[in-house]
């Protein structure tokens, strides 16, 4: 039996007028205008540990790409490397939390959502375990392609009771939410940002404060409400910026835990009677656009409802800048977008 | 390591009637419910017998005492055998052994920590017990202490690649205070365990995979006591596994000659004829 190839044809490609050539090596965001703060994550956990010794580190070799090599070397002995296993990843540490450790399972998103699934299942969530799952390359935060993109992890995570969601947007959020996941008791699916990471929030409201569970009005606006995660609460703020300039004036509600979701805040927001978008970095389907969807309809709250987030597909590999405009992620496409839909 | 266990508990004819116990407990769950795995239960009764009268530490009346040893049940329906095992041990109350299977009862058919005192994990996903025990042996030598964590699996399990994740883990950190036991009755969902997808020889891999081999008569009390003892006794700095090949239906040899499935047939009238039969050959 012969099969057709699947692989692409070539083509050459010409880098268009003033634009830069970008390659899939490319990892980092598009944030400019931002200062960054180094492994947020690592920090902050080598800093709880100091004062809490139930916290250990667990990594899949990809203790350098989710920052947990920070911890590593502050305290050696209260990390495990667990090499290429990510099944044994979440066993050990459903173990260990058995045995009344905390512990930090990191790998990519992919592989905890995917390749462990039925671990952080039934060895961690069914048992109610205080595992702290905490994975680098959320959404389309890699150029790899579908291997390293995890689209939709959260929805995969979603329909697992007992799991909290978090997807935060910056440096504050990253290093606040370390020791709110500590003091949570249960398991926890966080979606990390690693390495140089923007510091957004307290740019655009200086007094702003990670509070697990709970959504927070970053900018206030009239004619649209932005509920957003990740790293899509940046993009909604820049976008916002853009957009006052044309005097549509834009509100960015920011949701960084999905699960439970703050449906209290949310409704009291999107009965406001502006135009509702969800953005979010993840497919649309299963995501916290369909969560806030179903959460309006329930209550009787019916807005005009938008979903800014990536398609139902495999997505392509390339540079992140130029994936991010081609699947509406970017600072342009979302201003774009919602200039479109009023 | 053994301070606490009586001279009873230690007593290999003891063991053998504790085995009985457990088998005959088993029947009378498996009449309750009409139906159940007894004949994993039958086949693995001297292995849970050997386990919680001669190996295990643990106290009946505090089943979360922290100096206990950790008994994890990774194959979950093994649950009967265990229950068996557990009212023997005096953990369960035995007037909670009609409530097998039922609503609201504290015995399910397949183990759940969240429902049983001594149920360690929740199992019955095959192929978690053995990374969940790793997991645990790490935190007991975190925490210092001597308690040992036991993992009683199936050869089926063998077919997960998550449990050989496991044994090259549970190796590669010189856990020598986990004792895995396979129950190897070559019997799985679809057939012959070495039929599906074979792990012979098993004892080799986990020979290669760093571990501390033994392979016994799992249906031969004086071996096990024996291997238990060797795999607390051995000195190096490995993790150890007792290969147990069993007879499914052992000791209620109608059952036996049947054909043996994953799920044995037993006639309505055939759970007293069991126990009658267990009954003429009980041990003292």
């Amino acid at each position: 039996m012969s099969v057709a190839s699947r692989a692409r044809k070539y083509q050459p490609r010409t880098v268009p007028e003033g634009q830069q050539a970008t390659s899939a090596m490319i990892a980092s965001l598009e944030a400019e205008g931002y200062d960054t703060v180094a492994a947020p994550f690592g920090n902050a956990l080598a800093d709880l540990a100091k004062t809490d010794e139930r916290i250990v580190g667990l990594s899949a070799d990809l203790s350098k790409y989710t920052d947990l090599h920070v911890f590593a070397k502050a305290h050696p002995d209260r990390f495990y490397q667990m090499g290429m296993a990510e099944q044994q990843l979440m066993a050990a540490a459903a173990g260990l939390a058995h045995e009344g450790f905390i512990p930090f399972a990191t790998t990519y998103a992919v592989f905890a959502s995917r390749r462990a699934y039925d671990f952080v299942s039934q060895a961690i969530s069914e048992e109610g375990l205080p595992v702290k799952i905490c994975c680098a390359l959320p959404g389309l935060t890699s150029g790899y392609g579908p291997s390293h993109q995890a689209t939709e992890d959260i929805a995969i995570f979603r329909g697992l009771p007992g799991l909290a969601i978090v997807d935060p947007c910056d440096a504050t959020d990253v290093a606040q939410m370390v020791p709110e996941l500590v003091a949570h008791d249960g398991p926890v699916y966080a979606r990390l940002l690693r390495g140089q990471v923007a510091n957004v929030l307290q740019k655009h409201k200086p007094d702003y404060q990670f509070k697990l569970g709970k959504a927070q009005m970053i900018r206030e606006g009239k004619d649209v409400l932005v509920v957003s995660s990740g790293i899509m609460t940046m993009r909604a703020l820049d976008a916002a910026d853009d957009l006052a300039a044309e005097g549509i004036d834009v509100a960015v509600l920011h949701c960084p835990t999905i699960k439970p979701l703050d449906t209290e805040t949310i409704l009291a927001e999107a009965s406001k009677g502006r135009l509702l978008v969800v953005a979010e970095n993840h497919t649309r389907i299963g995501g916290l656009g369909e969560a806030i969807a179903a959460a309006c309809l329930t209550a009787g709250v019916t807005p005009t409802f938008r979903q800014i987030g990536l398609p139902d597909a495999f997505l392509e590999a390339g540079a992140l800048p130029t994936l991010h405009d081609m699947y509406g992620i970017s600072r342009r496409a979302v201003a774009t977008q919602i200039k479109g839909w009023l | 390591m053994n301070i606490g266990l009586s001279s009873d508990r230690r007593s290999n004819v003891s063991l053998a009637r504790r085995a009985y116990n457990i088998r005959r407990k088993a029947i009378q769950m498996g009449e309750v419910q009409g139906q159940g795995y007894v004949g994993q239960a039958l086949g693995v009764a001297d292995v849970l017998a050997v386990s919680f009268f001669h190996a295990a530490e643990y106290r009946p009346e505090d089943p979360e005492w922290e100096g206990r040893d950790r008994y994890l049940l990774s194959i979950g329906h093994y649950a009967i055998a265990f229950y068996a095992a557990l009212i023997e041990a005096g953990i369960l109350p035995e007037e909670e052994l009609p409530t097998y299977g039922m609503d609201d009862s504290r015995m399910p058919m397949s183990g759940m920590a969240s429902y049983t005192p001594g149920m360690e994990m929740s199992g019955g996903s095959l192929g978690l017990g053995l990374g969940i025990a790793v997991g645990r042996a790490m935190g007991l030598k975190r925490k210092g202490s001597s308690a040992l964590v036991f993992n009683l699996m199936s050869d089926g399990e063998l077919g997960e690649g998550s449990t050989w994740e496991a044994a090259m883990s549970a190796a590669h950190h010189g856990l020598d205070n986990l004792i895995c036991i396979v129950d190897f009755n070559n019997q799985q969902a679809d057939g012959a365990s070495t039929r599906m997808l074979s792990s012979e020889p098993v004892d080799k891999k986990f020979e290669a995979f760093g571990w501390f081999v033994q392979r016994v008569d799992g249906n031969d009390i004086d071996a096990l006591v024996a291997a238990f003892d060797a795999a607390r006794g051995h000195d190096k700095p490995q993790p150890r596994v007792i290969i147990c090949d069993t007879v499914m239906c052992k000791g209620v040899p109608f059952l036996e000659s049947r054909e043996i499935t994953h799920f044995v047939r037993v006639e309505a009238d055939e759970w007293q004829k069991a126990l009658a039969v267990l009954d003429e050959e009980a041990p003292k």
